[in-house]
């Protein structure tokens, strides 16, 4: 064996070591002390009442964040790209804010802004809107923390796809909405993709923001990460490692759906 | 549809790129707009594309100012250096993408299409992907989704730019008789000489944001209005305020009042054609261009003395030519199109 050759073994065998005691061994752990003893336990504690409040209450704040952020995500790099001005580092760099910031200061920030002698709390009670302890509250501190995915994801895209294209589709007739639908969009479509998976584990996982804004309060603002660590708090190990599980899985499923589509898009 | 310009103005920056431009281009006519890079050409052209909004000036299509109206409602096909394919549709669809946003019929489109596909040889390829295509065929797609719309003028902007040479010859030649097949009127974009030549029969050539001279190409060659022009279109020597093409230089074996003397430095066999580079008195270079029967007549040999006569020797002074080039280099290196006035818009 050549030194090259078994230099380069010597480094995947480190690589894959990394990978399998730091990543996989603990997630497969999970999964062994999970169904130890069936899969009864973990999931009569997950189908009790609290957990598939938290189950159903976690999808809905992936679908009401996710879109929001996709949305906001794409026109924003089309700002930063497209339209040249001064103040884009100024945005780029409170984009990235919540990168930088521990989720529990972004949540902690949210009580300010929404909770007793908060800037909006006046108008908001007048209004009959409660923001903290309840659902809005849990959604916005899971925009805030998911913010900066895709705007990361598509901006380099939209860099490096350049403007030629549009142009092309503006001499040939389309105007700005059809040539973003038809042109633009097609082209960045796997960078925003890819944003879209990284937000939705993000706020699948969402833990320190939530546990600030929502008041872990069971059966009424508690998330899936939420549910885990109360279980397991009051030892109630069957409850908590079916919903780390479910969280693991629900992950895993939004992965694997994007591996499909890229596949499917290569074939 | 004739085109024109007038007194069009356009600064990026601190970089005017265009400085008064008014040209005339008249229906149906195949129109080179030839300068080296930042001559400002691409830009111009973009301009009447409505690709780029000018400072000041006006242009019009067929008679109509269009110069408020946005690029999609001016009906000009373009054509990118670099294709500008869209990457994510077939051949296909890439033509089809102006008759789909026309709303177009589905079998009227299909029609459409096959013409144009057989238009520019690349039937069969329908179903392609531009990534599995080469670079002729890419520029040749791009031709054909330009004029699927049948538009009223074609611009192309340094379309051969990115191809090597042997297809951008054949391409050339493709281009022009496509041109006398459908008659639309067309300016394209070159920092080549000969291809403006090759392609158009009419020439606007351009530098530094101005246009220096327009006219045919035997125009441009035998009566250049200055020095630019003169050293741009061919190659030329120096001799003091004088400058000559090498192939009006003779060379002769015995002195007379016409003639300089000048050492033999090099002589360069190009095939037919022999470059034979000297020196004169006062140390300029020059080189003259002779066939092969001619060096065999004269029996040159490197380091002996010999004498030219210049003939059809011209002299520009008072026109003060904008940018002197070098007189022994005779085209400064034009390369790589327009890149810094187009990434700076």
């Amino acid at each position: 064996m050549s030194r090259s050759t078994s230099s380069r073994w010597g480094l995947r065998a480190l690589g894959l070591g990394y990978i399998a005691v730091l990543l996989v061994a603990p997630l497969i752990l999970l999964f062994y002390k999970t169904f130890e003893e069936g899969i009864a336990p973990p999931f009569e504690a997950i189908t009790s009442g609290d957990g598939l409040h938290a189950l159903k209450l976690t999808l809905l704040t992936v679908v009401i964040a996710v879109p929001l952020n996709t949305v906001f995500g794409v026109i924003c790099s089309l700002l930063l790209v497209r339209h040249k001005w001064k103040g884009n580092w100024l945005i780029d760099a409170v984009i990235n804010l919540p990168f930088a910031i521990s989720p529990v200061v972004i949540g902690l920030s949210l009580f300010l802004l929404y909770g007793k002698q908060g800037w909006f709390e006046p108008g908001l009670a007048e209004a009959g809107i409660k923001v903290l302890f309840s659902t809005p509250g849990i959604i916005l501190a899971c925009v805030f923390v998911s913010v900066p995915f895709v705007v990361r994801e598509t901006v380099p895209v939209l860099q490096e796809i350049g403007t030629e294209q549009e142009q092309a589709a503006e001499t040939l007739g389309a105007n700005g909405w059809q040539t973003f639908w038809r042109v633009t969009l097609p082209a960045i479509r796997w960078g925003v993709v890819y944003g879209v998976v990284l937000s939705t584990a993000r706020v699948l996982g969402e833990f320190g923001a939530v546990s600030v804004v929502s008041g872990n309060i069971s059966g009424e603002t508690q998330t899936l990460p939420l549910f885990v660590e109360k279980n397991y708090e009051n030892f109630n190990l069957p409850g908590a490692f079916g919903a780390a599980v479910l969280l693991a899985l629900l992950a895993l499923v939004v992965l694997m759906a994007m591996n499909l589509l890229k596949r499917k898009e290569a074939a | 549809m004739g085109i024109s310009v007038e007194g069009a103005n356009k600064c990026f920056g601190d970089f005017q790129a265009l400085d008064e431009v008014s040209i005339e281009v008249p229906d149906g006519s195949l129109t080179a707009l030839l300068g080296p890079s930042g001559s400002g050409k691409s830009t111009l052209l973009r301009a009447i594309a409505g690709l780029e909004t000018l400072d000041a000036g006006r242009v019009l299509i067929d008679g109509e100012d269009v110069s408020k109206k946005p690029t999609q409602k001016r009906e000009v096909g373009f054509v990118f250096q670099h294709y500008a394919a869209f990457k994510h549709m077939t051949v296909y669809e890439n033509v089809g993408f102006g008759l789909k946003i026309r709303k177009w019929k589905k079998d009227k489109v299909r029609a459409r299409v096959d013409e144009l596909l057989n238009l520019v040889q690349l039937h069969g390829l329908a179903d392609r992907y531009p990534s599995q295509l080469s670079g002729g065929q890419r520029q040749r797609m791009a031709l054909a989704r330009a004029l699927a719309v049948e538009p009223q003028v074609l611009l192309l902007d340094e379309p051969f730019g990115a191809l090597d040479a042997k297809v951008r010859k054949d391409l050339r030649t493709w281009l022009r008789r496509l041109h006398e097949e459908m008659n639309v009127t067309t300016i394209f974009v070159t920092h080549d000489q000969e291809e403006a030549m090759d392609v158009a029969g009419q020439l606007v050539v351009m530098n530094q944001g101005r246009v220096e001279q327009s006219g045919s190409a035997d125009d441009l060659y035998d009566k250049p209005a200055n020095e630019f022009v003169m050293s741009f279109v061919g190659e030329v020597n120096r001799f003091g305020d004088h400058f000559v093409r090498p192939h009006d230089i003779e060379i002769v074996r015995d002195r007379d009042d016409s003639t300089e003397e000048a050492m033999v430095q090099r002589i360069v066999a190009l095939g037919f054609e022999i470059r034979v580079e000297l020196v004169l008195g006062d140390g300029t270079e020059v080189w003259a261009q002779l066939t092969r029967g001619e060096l065999q007549r004269l029996e040159l040999r490197e380091g002996q003395i010999a004498y030219l006569r210049p003939v059809h020797a011209k002299s520009f002074n008072g026109s003060a030519p904008s940018n002197p080039h070098g007189a022994s280099t005779p085209q400064g290196s034009p390369d790589g199109g327009d890149a810094e006035i187009t990434a700076a818009a």
